[in-house]
């Protein structure tokens, strides 16, 4: 196919201006570079409306054009920012180039500050494709959970295992013909006889790693860190291949926190899904609903007014700010020091206070909405903020004394844990741990969501990337966050606090009881939930930990048809074994404990 | 016959003070700790919470006695005994006041020493014995630590033994009627302290049972009576490191007058203890714990050669004759 060809077809399926010109010259560079590798434009029935440029390509040629992407294009795609897949097999809405599966590559290019997405179709009979593990490294973990999840093989994989189900499940729970509910299955038993089963399979096995038992001096010891286990900070298994207190490798065992929040996503309305938000990164409240619902007004074309925008954005922060307290008090208490937790879990309660005077929650209120936030703010709310604005900076310099400048602190921490940001680009890492590095990259600052390019804030850098720096980035942060509260207080926008378009959910309820055209709608949009319309979608946050985001396709039905949650943690935790190498088994626990990853926010 | 009686009764009455204050003491540092961290402590059990240790003990007692079933069972049972009876005995030679103390050995502080060096056969043992992968980091880590720092813990004291030319306590303590020895052997005394913490396990030095790391490190696999008398065994060992602390530079039972005259030698000595359990606990609530390497490294690189250089120093300034 020649470039003059593709462009027609550019030209003809991509309705959208704005987009187009990024579009043909990212396709021609790409065409330029490799000529055999046809490359073909996503087209309109997908309905692809966020300003990511996605092209279909064929599978065999899947390494090839990755390997050009990384390697040879200039500015090049530095990144795998995301790798999932979807059953397509019960889709009503899709175009000619789908199949049975599609797998979804998300590449990221830094210095374009633009993103890639790939489509490779699958059929049901040739479940395999080749593995790109050798080209991105943190590929690993995500085609283990494809193949967990759908069953997709992905030949050359080092090691393709069961990652978030147990190593005894059978079948793969995210295709669709996998029940969703409990009440569809039978009911669940552990006699026994399985009991003892499932436990010997989760009997570790240095040889199925790779890993060796002795080396020429020594036995190695093979110490089993969690799932239950107070540093690791949930439901975290490592398990630790050790010469004395020294940790040869180790290999990360995640799942312990599996919910199946992306299978629920299929059979949650798009409204009654929020609260599930909520839970995927448990300390950042309402942050995790922003991705959600941003995707959502995406899909249905929806704008929210400036004073939503506003309260959404000073929420977040708040949100922020709790998560990067309760991280700078664990930190702290993982190296050993008991008190700074307590006072941290003050100014948290205080905020907390806050918050549920706003929502009426504390650590979940699911209180964004689609097309605004669920209530206005209440009477008073500024001088709430504004005496917390007042308090917290005097507690943070105090912090500052007696945690950061603590010499004791420093030798456990500066130098420990440090990684580049080569290496953090390479795995995927995000957010404060990128920052830590030095690499200035905010998604608030590069891509303003939401409002974010109306406020003055400074995106804070490390400089070693270890674990002192992730420290420090996270405690400027939340001087930061504080500017951000501050701004939000003293420019609140009057006016609606969700936007005026039918649906918005719940609808506006002003003129219900007055004409049956707007009672109508409004019944079926609360009792259904809304129809959003036939698309795809990816909206991203600099949330807490890195930045999450939500990609959606909707089939035009009141439930969504694939909800892929793209996590921090789950990379930076996938990144453990290339920084614990070498380190003692006190320097794992610092490093775990800056990393600041949440097992929710890993599992899902 | 009877002087016999009476040591015998003064013995007991000893042991059974000392056990119910080190209990008590597990009630100040949760209360102070909770003080000093904003927050309340234990405050439920009779007034204040003072009961807490007693309903502590209540519960422990109706624990069921687990033996892990891969453990070396008898090592397993004598391990935390060693720990307590190393501890209580130490408290014989610790002259409480003029007239109070059980034994004035010649070699007392000597025989401190030694028991405080026998007592890490009681984590040692604990970390073997549990057949546990924690407890045996732990452990390792006890013998590592306790052995250097009792190296300079010995050296630290000989400052006093040079100017008091004795190793009986309770002449040590008379010795210092003229004037406490913290004047000349302030740098005796910090590295004292410091090795002091270490012995006990006690944060920052608390690196066997480093929950964070090890979750409890040697004592993992105890629970019931044998985790109490761990637990025992660390309080005890804080009252006696601040009272070897209290004996050795901050003469014992004295005051000068005349705050000597307003309350019994007794009571002064027991304040003065006390004083040093708070910092023990104050300690606990302020600093971080060092990584493992960075502990030792610390104590032989600078702990001992500072031990050597105040031996020195003191033994010079004692020929000089500037001590008169």
């Amino acid at each position: 196919m020649t470039i003059a060809n593709n462009k027609k077809i550019i030209d003809m399926t991509v309705s959208k201006d704005w987009q187009q010109t990024t579009v043909i010259s990212l396709f021609e560079e790409i065409s330029a570079l490799a000529p055999d590798v046809a490359l073909t434009p996503v087209s309109a029935i997908e309905n692809i409306v966020d300003d990511i440029p996605s092209f279909w390509l064929d599978k065999d040629k899947l390494c090839k054009l990755m390997q050009a992407l990384k390697y040879d294009l200039s500015k090049p795609f530095d990144m795998c920012f995301d790798l999932s897949a979807i059953d397509e097999t019960e889709r009503q809405h899709k175009g000619n180039s789908v199949s049975d599966f599609t797998l979804n590559y998300h590449l990221r290019s830094h210095q374009r500050n633009q993103d890639i997405r790939l489509k490779v179709a699958i059929s049901a009979q040739d479940k395999n494709i080749d593995s790109v593990c050798s080209i991105w490294a943190n590929a690993n973990w995500y085609e283990r959970e494809v193949w967990d999840m759908f069953g997709i093989n992905f030949t050359g994989h080092p090691y393709l295992c069961r990652i978030l189900m147990p190593n005894t499940w059978q079948g793969h729970p995210l295709l669709k013909t996998h029940p969703a509910r409990a009440t569809e299955m039978a009911p669940f038993t552990l006699p026994p006889d399985e009991q003892d089963k499932e436990q010997q399979a989760l009997k570790f096995n240095p040889e199925a790693w790779g890993m060796k038992r002795q080396n020429k001096n020594n036995d190695f010891m093979f110490l089993n860190l969690g799932p239950n286990h107070p540093s690791v900070h949930g439901a975290f298994r490592i398990v630790l291949q050790m010469d004395g207190e020294e940790i040869v490798d180790c290999v990360p065992d995640i799942g312990y926190h599996h919910r199946g929040a992306e299978k629920m996503g299929e059979r949650q309305s798009w409204h009654s899904y929020i609260p599930y938000t909520d839970r995927i990164d448990y300390l950042g409240g309402v942050m995790n609903n922003f991705p959600y619902v941003m995707a959502v007004e995406k899909l249905a074309g929806i704008t929210v007014p400036d004073r939503a925008k506003v309260i959404r954005i000073m929420t977040s922060e708040m949100f922020r700010i709790l998560s990067h307290l309760l991280f700078y008090g664990t930190f702290a208490q993982d190296i050993g020091a008991l008190s700074p937790i307590f006072y941290m879990f003050i100014d948290r309660e205080k905020l907390f206070a806050i918050i549920e005077a706003f929502t009426g929650a504390r650590m979940h209120p699911s209180w964004f909405r689609i097309g605004g936030v669920a209530q206005d703010l209440p009477q008073g709310w500024d001088k709430l903020v504004r005496d917390y604005v007042n308090y917290l900076p005097k507690r943070l310099d105090e912090y500052e004394k007696m945690v950061m400048q603590n010499a004791l602190l420093k030798n456990r921490t500066v130098d420990v844990g440090a990684y580049s940001s080569k290496e953090a680009l390479e795995w995927g890492v995000t957010g404060p741990g990128l920052r830590a590095t030095g690499y200035s990259w905010d998604l608030r600052k590069q891509r303003p969501y939401g409002g974010y390019d109306q406020f003055d804030f400074e995106v804070p850098l490390g400089h070693k990337g270890d674990c002192y720096d992730r420290c420090r980035v996270r405690v400027e942060e939340m001087r930061q966050s504080i500017r951000i509260i501050e701004q939000c207080l003293n420019n609140m926008p009057e006016g609606p606090y969700k936007a005026e378009h039918p649906q918005t959910t719940p609808p506006d309820k002003s003129r219900t009881m007055q004409d049956i055209d707007t009672l109508i709608p409004h019944f079926i949009n609360v009792t259904w939930g809304p129809v959003i319309p036939v698309g795809e979608v990816s909206m991203f946050v600099e949330g807490t930990k890195g930045i999450m985001g939500y990609h959606l396709i909707s089939d035009g039905s009141t439930m969504s048809y694939r909800t892929r949650i793209r996590t921090p943690s789950f990379a930076h935790l996938q990144m453990l074994p290339l920084i614990s190498k070498g380190q003692m088994v006190a320097d794992l626990i610092a490093t775990l404990g800056s990393v600041d990853y949440v097992m929710a926010d890993v599992d899902r | 016959m009877a002087e016999i009686l009476f040591k015998l009764l003064e013995m007991t009455i000893i042991i059974a003070l000392l056990i119910p204050i080190a209990a008590m003491l597990v009630w100040v540092e949760r209360r102070m700790i909770g003080i000093w961290q904003d927050r309340l402590g234990p405050n439920r059990v009779g007034p204040f919470g003072i009961l807490q240790s007693l309903a502590d003990l209540l519960k422990i007692l109706g624990k069921e006695d687990w033996i892990p079933p891969f453990s070396e069972r008898l090592v397993f049972t004598i391990a935390p005994v060693i720990g307590a009876v190393c501890v209580l005995m130490s408290f014989a030679v610790i002259p409480f006041s003029p007239s109070i103390g059980v034994s004035d050995l010649n070699i007392g502080l000597l025989f401190f020493l030694a028991m405080a060096s026998l007592s890490v056969y009681s984590v040692v043992l604990a970390g073997w014995a549990s057949n546990s992968k924690y407890a045996l980091l732990g452990g390792m880590r006890a013998a590592a630590q306790t052995i250097s720092y009792e190296v300079f813990m010995g050296l630290s004291v000989m400052g006093v033994v040079l100017l008091t030319g004795s190793f009986n306590l309770r002449e040590i303590v008379i010795a210092q009627e003229s004037g406490w020895l913290i004047q000349t052997q302030f740098l005796g005394f910090i590295i004292f302290l410091i090795a002091g913490i270490a012995e006990s396990h006690r944060l920052p030095f608390d690196l066997p049972e480093a929950e964070t790391e090890l979750t409890a490190g040697f004592h993992t696999e105890y629970s019931g009576l044998k985790f109490a008398l761990f637990f025992l065994g660390e309080y005890l060992s804080v009252t006696l490191i601040s009272a070897m602390s209290v004996v050795l530079f901050f003469g014992g039972w004295l005051m000068p007058e005349p705050l000597a005259s307003w309350l019994p030698p007794l009571v002064w000595f027991i304040l003065k203890i006390l004083f040093f359990v708070m910092f023990f606990i104050l300690l606990r609530t302020s600093l971080p714990r060092p990584r493992f390497d960075q502990l030792l490294s610390f104590g032989w690189k600078y702990m001992l050669p500072l031990a050597l250089i105040n031996l020195l120093a003191t033994a010079a300034f004692k020929l000089g004759g500037f001590y008169g």
